[in-house]
């Protein structure tokens, strides 16, 4: 079943459309990454699944029930937030311990989820600081404990690395993605770093003006993307574009392109017909394919 | 050699001069005369707080006898005792109503600008107009009861300006009136400096809106309040102009404070000394917030 759809979310902000029958479904257990330029709506559609902005129209159902309507707090997800959030006048342990509390879950159980948290995350000795006396690091330790704490349906991460130094920012990948599979819950992460999205995703959503471009595995949208928004949106160093003319060439096609000191080559197309007539042919760097 | 043209760049120049010594120049005239004009004018108060002038300053010591006097003298009591009920509830209502309208503002509501500047515009306004005003709303033949008797409702009652046990009350309601819009302002900026997913990490967290605001919020806006009480103290025990605009000090002394007092004693009852002992005693309260309100920040300052 799935453990998160979105079905044709639509939201619009007076006559600005932010989101445009947006439709994902992802499986539980799987690690799904909404990535785009900024503006994109990404925030928004993670928004709308917290439950934090209301959509115009369309449905959101989280483990097969209608949640669109729900309030944040029915909905059973978690969210960790790229200004980490913190209470600022709670200690580590009451922050971790804080949703738990509102949830009525009795003390002990609470003190056990805090200890076990805060093992898995070493964050055993910060337990009674105040956040303003944390580094950058250590608060987004706390920020994903107060998450996990809770063990609910579906996390959501909103950019949750972008404020870190970029070494701490590596560190920190690598290890959501090995706690991923220890904790086995469907995670949706949002974030304009592609470099983020191909190393953690199972599952990546390009998103642009609204819209859902692309939703694939890395490797897909990486070897094998839609248009050209998503091909040099993608990958590091980004894809180099040139402009060629597709001609008929014997039995196939062959590709004209023009060089600077008026040299035209013509390069074979290598099977089936192409995408389209005359434009722009795309391939990733370093790929076996002929392009570049 | 070579140091030559940085020596000449190191001399200061005339205009360079003036630049340095001109904050000088400019805070020298309030420097030499605050230490006359306010702590010289302190000093001669207590001086004269222990003389038995009457009409004119004497110089007749005669010790503590004037702070004896006044703490012998029922109406210095009613005035103490009704500074600190109108002190009291003026913080504290001021306190909750103003928090309670920056959070109902701060909803992301239409028109908020035109609101805040609506619950503002009693601050522009002198405590002298805020007491004339609430004097004529509070008039039993008037105002209010008036009004409401002729909607038809003969038996409303709503005369505490005229009741002595109840026209304290009044103040606080002209005050509060007056202030609470201030705290609001206070508050609200208090409030624009929370990251707003503060609030939506303890939605997610399941907590309630009036739980999230006082558990998550309020704790965050305790140098708001701070600084809030501290203003209203200080407005409190100064407060002069909306007693003697609002009820005059009365029915009879009913309404006096500690100011009105003082004002009393000193310049219409030719009681210079009595009226000194009880501004010296004033001061003692002022101080008594204000010091440990400098030490805080001065020890903040040091740590920070």
């Amino acid at each position: 079943m799935a453990a998160l759809e979105i079905h044709n979310v639509r939201k619009e902000f007076g006559s600005e459309r932010v989101l445009k029958d947006v439709s994902i479904s992802i499986d539980s257990g799987e690690f799904l990454i909404l990535v785009g330029p900024s503006g994109c709506g990404k925030s928004t559609l993670m928004n709308a699944i917290a439950g934090l902005e209301p959509v115009t129209s369309g449905n959101i159902y989280i483990d097969g029930k209608d949640v669109t309507w729900r309030t944040p707090a029915e909905r059973d997800i978690a969210m960790v937030f790229q200004s980490y959030a913190l209470y600022p006048s709670m200690t580590v342990r009451h922050n971790i311990s804080f949703g738990l509390e509102m949830r009525k879950v009795p003390k002990a159980e609470r003190e056990a989820a805090v200890e076990r948290v805060a093992d898995l995350l070493q964050i055993s000795h910060l337990l009674e600081r105040k956040p303003a006396q944390l580094s950058g690091g250590k608060r987004q330790r706390v920020a994903m404990g107060r998450a996990l704490a809770r063990e609910p349906k579906v996390y959501l991460f909103d950019e949750p690395l972008s404020n870190l130094d970029a070494k701490l920012r590596v560190d920190m990948r690598t290890e959501i993605k090995k706690l991923h599979p220890r904790l086995g819950t469907t995670i949706v992460y949002v974030t304009h770093d592609q470099v983020e999205a191909m190393t953690l995703a199972d599952c990546i959503a390009v998103m642009r003006d609204g819209h859902i471009l692309q939703l694939g595995s890395p490797d897909e949208v990486y070897n094998n993307p839609v248009d050209m928004f998503v091909a040099g949106f993608m990958g590091s160093p980004s894809m180099n574009f040139i402009r060629a003319t597709l001609e008929a060439d014997g039995d196939g096609y062959a590709l004209r392109i023009a060089t600077p000191d008026e040299v035209d080559l013509l390069l074979p197309w290598p099977n089936g017909p192409p995408y389209g007539r005359a434009g722009g042919a795309a391939r990733q760097a370093g790929d076996s394919r002929p392009a570049a | 050699m070579s140091e030559t043209p940085t020596r000449t760049a190191l001399r200061p120049t005339a205009s360079g001069r003036l630049q340095a010594w001109l904050p000088r120049l400019v805070l020298a005239p309030s420097v030499a005369v605050s230490p006359f004009f306010v702590y010289g004018f302190m000093l001669w108060t207590f001086v004269l707080s222990l003389t038995s002038s009457r009409m004119l300053p004497s110089y007749d010591f005669v010790g503590f006898g004037q702070y004896a006097r006044l703490m012998a003298n029922e109406r210095w009591w009613v005035a103490s005792t009704n500074l600190m009920i109108f002190g009291t509830l003026f913080i504290v209502i001021c306190l909750v109503l103003g928090a309670l309208l920056a959070m109902l503002l701060d909803q992301k509501i239409r028109q908020e600008g035109a609101l805040r500047t609506v619950y503002l515009y009693p601050m522009a306004l002198s405590f002298i107009v805020t007491g004339v005003v609430w004097k004529w709303l509070l008039n039993p033949q008037l105002g209010i009861q008036a009004m409401v008797r002729s909607w038809g409702f003969e038996s409303f009652e709503f005369d505490w300006i005229v009741d002595p046990d109840m026209a304290v009350y009044t103040l606080v309601i002209a005050a509060v009136w007056q202030a609470s819009g201030f705290v609001m302002a206070l508050f609200l900026a208090g409030l624009r400096g929370i990251d707003d997913s503060i609030i939506k990490a303890a939605q997610l967290d399941g907590a309630s809106l009036p739980r999230i605001y006082w558990r998550v919020v309020m704790p965050c806006l305790r140098p708001v309040v701070f600084s809030a009480v501290m203003i209203l103290a200080h407005i409190a025990i100064k407060s002069f102009d909306l007693v003697v605009a609002l009820t005059g000090g009365g029915p009879g002394y009913a309404t006096d404070l500690p100011a009105t007092f003082m004002y009393t004693h000193a310049f219409n009852r030719a009681q210079i000394g009595l009226g000194s002992a009880s501004a010296m005693l004033m001061l003692g309260g002022v101080l008594a917030i204000l010091i440990p309100y400098l030490y805080s920040e001065l020890r903040s300052r040091k740590h920070g």
